[in-house]
């Protein structure tokens, strides 16, 4: 073994060429150092160094569990937006099968058949979940999913229209994703007003009109809360010929109603919520839509389709929408997305099953109940704030001001957010139940 | 090389000819439906869900079938252009599985010193390494990077009371089409350049095409014919002119490494493509990341947050919300932020691997990968019988088919249990085979690359159109399957 695999430091470790065979190259290209090969103009060749250490792997390997170690051993109680659910073992163990992870985009289908039926199967799976019969094969995230929603609408729309609604609980950072994606296609975001953790229909009754081309609502809102109207927003939509988009999770959406019966013409959310455990943010982005707008869909579609056998085969389909044939006429230009995470995401719900995935649902629905009570017996605390059902999380007034409070969790070894000047939310799952005691007795200390 | 994929067939299901197809486990055979009981009310929940039940052992088998079925850089070799599929090192992932960087994003910024550290060092590295003045980590892929630097450079022109005005993207003919998506997502007109017969930027086109209205001027370079664009500092002074900026698309950094630095050619912006440049795994399609560097002068619109040592001024000021300051780092919010591009700080997990392999890299083993991809694709292409119109080259190369169709040419190659090049793009060089071996692959793994070259170039029209024949499936009907489409088992009811 050369030195370089130890110590770092002498050319990349994952180049094996061997000085004679450099030499042979470099020989059979007429060169005398690969310096000849590269064409730069003297003026811009850089003849500096960037500065930056090698590593052995082990050294670099040290390098960055250090570097990371310095982040506290807190027990997070948080969610709005991004969930944490114990990820079984065998995810992590197929989904980093070599042949999956590094491959690429299956534009050669003869050849990658085992990623195009996975794909095919998520698509499956989440076509049963929001009952549309589209799903493509993944966005970068919820909000970017919302913002497609919001393009796609536009587009598909009899009539011209420039609103885009969304309801007043929106997190600031979903809505400025979607600002800064609609912005060039001249749509306006607006709020309309929610009443305790819920659409308000008759306030959103008046917001709309006939300008609207898509109102956006959340089942579980980024509160926690089970939205209790959407029969109503869906006839709102349907009245003022704009799409309605639902927010949600594979998760909730193995209890909830079913999106389609209750009119949403897309659903969007975060479908990591199953495959990727607590991850800074990174998520899935879920697309569903209605059949009627599968030439307008975002993003890769697999389809079955048939071999020169004649064996089923699957491929990527209705390229054509993308931007590596349509460019400036794409319908999104989104290239690279999150594959990897939706066979994560594919294999953890048939890991579930249908069984485990109601299961699931209901201990979150149960687990933030039951915290939400034990909270309000507090001295100080009053939970839940919203009078409504939730699904793993709520928010719940404090006497003290939220901040402190939180600050003195955080000390306490717990993470929950701080959302208004009197109001924490806190975010219960089969991940973290098993702290909820010390949890309670926490915030007994403090609040 | 001699080469049978795998291809699993059902069992025990002949009677109806279905012997032929892995019927998937998980398919509406195998599911099961329950009713729904749920604590919550009646009209608040479905009725029932129907899906895949099985066991942990057959999902194993299932998952691990399927991944024989598939082929990646672990495989074999996969020379695609522009897609710069390297190895990737086994380690990266091993870290991004750290339990330490299992953190919420809403955390404060005094708990999560380790994670704003790493992205305080990859800000820097990359800053570095590209010759920028600073970067923002959140954009998720290379499009959602362009997509970010157009938003970047429009709050610029818009700074200056030319937000309306400059309402032209100028994007080469051999470009991505990513370039064109991009630029028309955030409302621009796209202004498609012509290259010049040498394979390069037409200076006078561009001269031509430049004018009051210009945003920006987005190039590759190496463009994508691997070429260098040798007149770049006359491309920067003519786009800067007419007061537009020039953004660098980084798909094809890979040539660069300790070469040429996008900052010292004059670039404004840029994107870095990490699953490219920086080895992590492109995952079947993603996740990727594409972060952005800008120079000074337009560090104040990228997106919120970035990361800095604490104590550097600036502010936050998320309302209501409680985000500490205390700790070495913080998270801070540009003065004149185009706002967020992710709902988060983007893909997490492919940042840290990124980090990991440049730490293990450095000064030079970043060099070495970029002399070794360009003298893999100068050696590959000597090596190779079919015709390569334009050089010099960098780390790839585009070679032309000829009187053979470059796609039939692509699936031939895969019965030589290689992964061909990317077909028949860029247009500018007749059916197309566009070769990118990296620097990965070794003299031997090069020589076995050219002699499938060579055997498909030798082989007549009709042996083409009837491969591949070793792969677990037969050439694909891609049109019958666009015509009658099957989205979902749902679709495939009754078959």
């Amino acid at each position: 073994m050369s030195g370089r695999h130890e110590t770092g430091g002498r050319g990349s470790p994952y180049a094996p060429h061997t000085a004679e065979e450099t030499a042979a190259m470099l020989d059979a290209v007429g060169a005398d150092d690969v310096t000849e090969l590269f064409d730069i103009p003297e003026p811009v060749a850089f003849d500096g160094e960037f500065g930056i250490e090698a590593r052995s792997e082990q050294a670099a390997e040290r390098h960055v569990a250090d570097l990371l170690s310095r982040n506290d051993d807190l027990t997070e109680f948080l969610g709005r937006g991004h969930y944490d659910h114990y990820v079984p073992s065998l995810v992590d163990h197929l989904s980093q099968r070599s042949e999956f992870l590094t491959s690429y985009t299956q534009y050669q289908p003869e050849v990658t058949q085992g990623f195009l039926q996975a794909l095919f199967e998520y698509q499956s799976m989440l076509v049963e979940l929001t009952g549309l019969g589209i799903v493509n094969a993944s966005m970068y995230d919820h909000a970017s999913a919302l913002a497609e929603a919001a393009l796609l609408a536009a587009r598909v729309r009899a009539t011209d229209g420039d609103r885009v609604l969304v309801p007043d609980y929106i997190l600031d950072t979903r809505r400025d994703v979607l600002e800064n994606y609609t912005d060039g296609a001249g749509l306006a975001v607006e709020t309309y007003a929610t009443d305790d953790g819920n659409v308000d229909p008759d306030a959103l009754a008046e917001t709309i009109d006939d300008e609207a081309v898509m109102v956006y609502a959340e089942n579980p809102t980024t509160l926690g809360t089970v939205e209790e109207h959407l029969d109503a927003v869906g006839d709102l939509a349907e009245d003022h010929d704009a799409l309605f988009c639902l927010g949600s999770d594979p998760v909730a959406l193995s209890v909830l109603q079913e999106p389609a019966s209750v009119g949403a013409d897309v659903v969007v959310g975060d479908a990591a919520t199953l495959g990727l455990p607590t991850a800074y943010g990174m998520g899935l982005g879920l697309f569903a839509c209605r059949d009627d707008f599968v030439r307008q869909v975002p993003g890769r579609l697999v389809g079955a389709g048939e071999d020169d056998a004649d064996r089923r085969a699957y491929t990527l389909t209705l390229q054509t929408r993308e931007q590596h044939i349509r460019r400036e006429r794409a319908t999104s230009n989104i290239c690279t997305n999150q594959a990897w995470v939706a066979l994560r995401t594919a294999i953890h719900a048939a890991y579930l099953g249908p069984d485990g995935l109601v299961g699931l649902a209901n201990d979150c629905v149960r687990l933030a109940d039951d915290l939400a009570s034990r909270l309000d017996a507090v001295a100080g605390v009053q939970a839940p704030v919203h009078d409504r059902h939730h699904v793993r999380e709520f928010v719940a007034h404090t006497d003290q001001p939220a901040a402190a409070v939180a600050r003195d969790l955080e000390t306490e070894g717990f993470a929950v957010h701080a959302v208004g000047e009197h109001e924490i939310q806190v975010c219960v799952t089969d991940a973290n139940r098993h702290a909820a005691d010390e949890l309670v007795a926490a915030v007994e200390e403090v609040a | 090389m001699r080469y049978d994929q795998a291809r699993w067939t059902q069992a025990g299901d002949s009677s109806e000819g279905t012997a032929d197809q892995y019927e998937p486990l998980l398919s509406e055979k195998n599911t099961e439906t329950v009713a729904v009981e749920s604590p919550l009310p009646d009209d608040l929940t479905r009725d029932e869900l129907e899906l895949p039940a099985l066991e942990e052992p057959q999902l194993a088998r299932h998952y691990t079938r399927l991944s024989q079925m598939n082929y990646g850089v672990d495989s074999g070799p996969y020379p695609l252009g522009s897609c710069t599929m390297k190895y990737n090192p086994k380690f990266t992932e091993d870290v991004a599985a750290l339990g330490d960087a299992a953190v919420h994003p809403d955390r404060s910024d005094r708990s999560v010193q380790g994670t704003l550290g790493l992205m305080a060092g990859l800000q820097d590295y990359l800053a570095r390494i590209g010759g920028m003045d600073a970067v923002s980590l959140q954009p998720p892929a290379g499009a959602a990077g362009e997509f970010t630097g157009i938003l970047v450079a429009k709050a610029f022109h818009e700074q200056h009371g030319e937000g309306e005005t400059r309402d032209e993207i100028i994007v080469p003919d051999s470009a991505h089409g990513t370039n064109f998506a991009s630029a028309a997502l955030a409302g621009y007109d796209v202004v498609e350049l012509p290259s010049g017969e040498d394979g390069r930027v037409d200076l006078e086109a561009l001269e031509a095409a430049a004018s009051e209205r210009t945003a920006l001027f987005m190039l590759t370079n190496p463009n994508t014919l691997g070429l260098f664009e040798r007149d770049i500092e006359e491309i920067a002074e003519i786009i800067h002119g007419a007061g537009g900026l020039l953004y660098y698309d980084g798909a094809n950094l890979n040539a660069l490494l300790g070469r040429a630095r996008p900052g010292d050619m004059g670039f404004d912006i840029m994107h870095y493509n990490v699953h490219k440049t920086f080895a992590t795994p492109h995952g079947g399609g993603g996740p990727g990341a594409g972060p952005v560097g800008v120079t000074d002068e337009l560090a104040e619109f990228l997106p919120a947050p970035r990361v800095r040592e604490a104590g550097g001024g600036g502010s936050r000021g998320h309302e209501g919300e409680a985000r500490g300051t205390d700790g070495v780092y913080e998270l801070f919010d540009p003065e004149s932020t185009v706002g967020k591009v992710h709902g988060f700080e983007g893909n997490w997990l492919v940042l840290v691997k990124t980090y990991a392999y440049i730490a293990r890299l450095g000064d030079d083993g970043l060099a070495d990968a970029s002399a070794k991809a360009v003298l893999n694709a100068n050696y590959l292409a000597s090596q190779v019988d079919y015709d390569v119109p334009f050089e010099p080259f960098h780390h790839e190369f585009v070679a032309s088919a000829g009187d053979q169709d470059a796609a039939d040419v692509a699936k031939r190659m895969l019965d030589y249990g290689v992964h061909p090049p990317t077909t028949k793009w860029p247009e500018i060089v007749p059916e197309a085979l566009m070769t990118e071996p990296t620097e990965i692959e070794s003299k031997a793994t090069l020589d076995q690359l050219a002699e499938a070259f060579d055997r498909v170039a030798g082989e007549d029209d009709e042996t083409l159109a009837e491969a591949p024949n070793r792969t677990t499936s037969r050439r694909i009907d891609q049109a019958s399957a666009a015509r009658n489409l099957r989205l979902s088992w749902q679709a495939l009811d009754g078959e």
